[in-house]
């Protein structure tokens, strides 16, 4: 099945979530109505925030999403070609040992991916308080870059810095990593804060963003993805876009929707709503990702 | 002698408003509130905040007047503020300190 065909097949099955296309309108058909579908089309999983480790009301099932939400993944009619988690894994824990502890049973359930190709960023629940020393014994580098048919991923750490700061070491790093691309390359840039103030007032922001976003600015073709909101949100900083992710434990309110960012209630009525986790399709036709939000499980 | 002691209280009074000091708030950073959680200010009043930490380093962000410090323990950290607008604006610790990070918010309200 290729992935217009499948997009339309989650919609129509009334498994996936609202379909964002940037741009795309219908451009994975060519003019004769045929597949365009061709080797270099790939598609990854983002999923972010499961907050393991967390318990309480806004979700009774903290110890279930995160395996719901690997099954649902287990369950794609076509398997990704990668699959990131963008922070946040676990919860914070002022113990060590605790946190190692949570980080391993994370681990061992998301080892249960059939994809193997699996990335790991932290957020500053995973990290912010030893600097991410815990996170990197089990998952490597808190910042990396790697090449996947085309398109050059960036993964930033705006987390390890408990002032959710990039630093200048960092920021030196990327300037150096950008100055090896062309223009008018794709570029796909993974962090777990927002690097622009989406909403500083309640620390949805990244206090030196704004230098790694002008850092990225001379480039054509780059759109970022991120998480610690846990909503889904779209913005663009110019041409560059925006897009955070549902959270895999509760939801978070709109930004300035209410006095305090409070988790949103857990509804009986209607498990999960708010959570989930998302399909990014790459097309080197075009320079934007079509976005398939999908539940963590089926309503 | 009226006229005397009568410019002399006048000279005291000048004296008085031209060195007199912004009205200090002293602000304790813990975990997890801010104390006291509400400030309260008159719209153009400048004023002192004076925070302590006692436990970890923390931060205090008023994001709407794009003003920010860094609390230490063992040092008192400070920062004037003159609000030009009256409204209720957010403040939060802006640097990750625990468990009751996220709720570590206050508010700061201008009359």
């Amino acid at each position: 099945m290729n992935p217009f065909d499948r997009r339309q097949f989650l919609q129509l099955a009334g498994i996936g979530g609202a379909v964002f296309v940037s741009g795309l309108s219908g451009a994975a058909r060519g003019a004769d109505g045929a597949s365009n579908f061709s080797a270099e089309d790939f598609f990854f999983v983002q999923l972010s925030d499961s907050h393991w480790g967390f318990e309480g009301p806004p979700n009774p099932d903290a110890h279930g999403t995160l395996p719901k939400a690997v099954a649902a993944v287990n369950a794609l009619s076509q398997a990704p070609d990668f699959v990131i988690f963008t922070g946040d894994l676990t919860h914070t824990t002022d113990d060590p040992r605790e946190r190692r502890k949570r980080l391993a049973e994370f681990k061992a359930i998301v080892d249960e991916l059939k994809v193997k190709d699996v990335k790991f960023i932290p957020g500053e629940h995973d990290a912010s308080l030893d600097d991410g020393k815990a996170f990197k014994e089990f998952f490597g580098p808190t910042h990396y870059t790697f090449e996947h048919k085309g398109v050059h991923f960036i993964v930033l750490d705006n987390v390890s810095d408990p002032s959710a700061q990039l630093g200048e070491a960092q920021l030196a790093w990327l300037a150096d990593d950008l100055k090896k691309q062309a223009k008018d390359a794709r570029i796909v840039v993974f962090a777990h804060r927002p690097l622009f103030d989406l909403y500083p007032q309640w620390d949805w922001a990244t206090r030196d963003g704004a230098k790694a976003v002008a850092l990225l600015m001379p480039y054509d073709n780059v759109t970022v993805f991120y998480g610690h909101i846990h909503q889904e949100h779209h913005q663009m900083t110019g041409h560059i876009a925006h897009h955070s992710a549902k959270s895999l434990i509760f939801a978070l309110p709109v930004a300035a929707s209410q006095p305090k960012r409070t988790p949103l209630p857990w509804d009986p009525a209607k498990p999960y709503a708010g959570l989930g986790f998302r399909e990014v399709e790459a097309d080197p036709k075009n320079t934007t990702y079509a976005i398939t939000e999908l539940p963590v499980q089926k309503a | 002698m009226a006229a005397t002691a009568a410019l002399a209280l006048g000279s005291a009074a000048a004296v008085t408003a031209a060195t007199r000091q912004p009205r200090v708030i002293k602000v304790v950073a813990k975990k997890f509130e801010f104390v006291p959680g509400e400030i309260h200010v008159r719209k153009g009043e400048t004023v002192t905040l004076q925070f302590t930490a006692p436990e970890v380093p923390m931060g205090f962000n008023l994001a709407d007047f794009k003003l920010r410090v860094d609390i230490v323990p063992g040092k008192v950290a400070t920062l004037d503020i003159t609000p030009d607008r009256t409204g209720t604006f957010t403040f939060l610790c802006d640097v990750f300190c625990g468990t009751g990070h996220e709720e570590m918010s206050g508010a700061l309200v201008v009359t």
